[in-house]
């Protein structure tokens, strides 16, 4: 699996490099880039995401990324931002995604604090990406906005709500929370990836 | 369930660690990449690293260091100290931190906030605040704690979190130090009053303050520096505790 070609996703949006070190500390070596071609020929791709939806949507335009991720085959992994622009739109600033997920993305309400920040638990796993996971480990979440729990589900996490932590729609996967930021779960979680 | 957070603090001089470490199995023990992987592995939730660098010049150092810690540690980790431009924050984010702390430029300039919220998104800015409690009221002081500013600390932390400020890092100065437990009353009030999330800071001197500074005051997160580099308190140990008293941590 070591000589696999892996893209990450880079189009300005948040902290990539740290998804690059972390694919590095088990052993992968991923390549940064916005380019479409690369992104296409890539074994699997990583959609990584931190920042504001709409402005992210716009970066993904610039070089017609929009239109290409929902058209990948390869296994594509959605983190954080990157899930919540996979799914049909998002509360925040209105803004259209990429229609993968055929669920809207909302804003959590504030009976508790928002950002949802730190360490939670992820229940009711399912498909190959978290069924090495132990139900209820640990894993970082840092976000405003959730993904309510849905067909597509295959983990869920409470926070105000019950949400996605992680969402599988055949060779799309997502996570809400930071597998690159969640210890040694976390490297698990990349490293089933790679596997898959 | 969400978990409460226990945040180690080290000062980072010159891309280095300042304060004497006894750490058995490091080789190194000024090594910040070292003593962070040393801290990850024991059960920290995060790392703040404070860069106490007296001057602009010796920005490299701090960079080159971040870059290093980036690469070996697998939980998330906060930079502060001197950083008073988005230009800095860019930097530091780019090679690899997760959030930035302001203090001092953040008072002189509150625009900063907002400026880099917008830029960077709340989740990565963390307010850093220095306060004392007098006879009337807390008052914010600049520099580390030395100059005092006039600033009511309750009429700052709500303009913080109206401007985007993600997260709320709160050290008494009544406290820090002195090992008799954190400002909970004034943490309480603090937590209630925000709705962002707020680290405690400054007094902790054993596990019982831990606890206290979550149930008495809300706190989110408690950081401290000396009780974990000195070894007075073992992350598992003081995990175990929190545990035993029904408060959610990551074990």
């Amino acid at each position: 699996m070591n000589n696999q070609n892996i893209v990450i996703i880079d189009y300005d949006a948040g902290n990539v490099q740290s998804v690059k070190y972390a694919l590095e500390r088990i052993g992968i070596s991923a390549e940064l880039s916005d380019d479409v071609d690369k992104i296409t020929k890539a074994d699997k791709v990583i959609f990584p995401g931190v920042g504001e939806a709409a402005w992210a949507m716009k970066m993904l335009q610039k070089n017609g990324l929009d239109e290409l991720i929902p058209q990948l085959k390869q296994p594509v992994l959605g983190i954080c931002l990157g899930m919540q622009l996979m799914c049909e739109s998002s509360e925040e600033s209105h803004t259209k995604g990429l229609g993968i997920f055929p669920v809207k993305t909302l804003k959590f309400p504030a009976e508790n604090k928002v950002p949802h920040m730190g360490w939670n638990q992820i229940k009711e796993l399912k498909g190959e990406l978290l069924n090495s996971i132990t139900t209820e480990s640990f894993v970082y979440f840092v976000h405003s906005y959730f993904v309510p729990v849905n067909e597509y589900t295959v983990a869920e996490t409470n926070y105000i709500r019950n949400f996605s932590a992680s969402l599988q729609r055949d060779n799309f996967y997502a996570c809400q929370f930071h597998p690159e930021k969640s210890g040694d779960i976390g490297q698990e979680i990349l490293s089933n990836f790679v596997k898959l | 369930m969400l978990a409460k957070r226990i945040i180690p603090c080290l000062d980072i001089k010159d891309g280095r660690t300042v304060k004497g470490i006894n750490f058995v199995d490091l080789k190194d023990a000024g090594d910040p990449v070292e003593l962070a992987k040393a801290y990850a592995e024991q059960g920290a939730d995060e790392l703040v690293f404070l860069d106490i660098t007296a001057t602009h010049e010796k920005r490299k150092p701090l960079l080159d260091m971040v870059a290093k810690v980036a690469q070996v540690l697998n939980i998330p980790f906060t930079v502060g100290g001197g950083i008073s431009s988005c230009d800095d924050v860019d930097q530091i984010l780019k090679a690899g931190a997760d959030k930035i702390a302001i203090n001092s430029s953040a008072i002189r300039n509150p625009e900063l906030i907002t400026e880099l919220a917008n830029r960077f998104g709340s989740q990565c800015v963390v307010l850093a605040v220095d306060a004392r409690e007098t006879e009337k009221d807390w008052e914010v002081y600049l520099n580390g704690g030395r100059i005092p500013t006039g600033i009511k600390l309750y009429d700052w932390l709500l303009e913080a979190e109206r401007r985007g400020a993600g997260e709320i890092l709160f050290t008494s100065m009544n406290h820090d130090g002195t090992k008799n437990g954190f400002a909970n009353k004034a943490l309480a009030k603090i937590s209630q009053m925000i709705n962002i999330p707020l680290i405690a800071s400054g007094g902790a001197g054993c596990m019982k303050d831990f606890a206290d500074t979550f149930t008495e005051g809300k706190a989110d997160a408690a950081l401290a520096a000396s009780v974990f580099h000195y070894k007075e308190i073992e992350i598992p140990e003081l995990k175990q505790f929190l545990r035993e008293n029904n408060i959610p941590v990551r074990l």
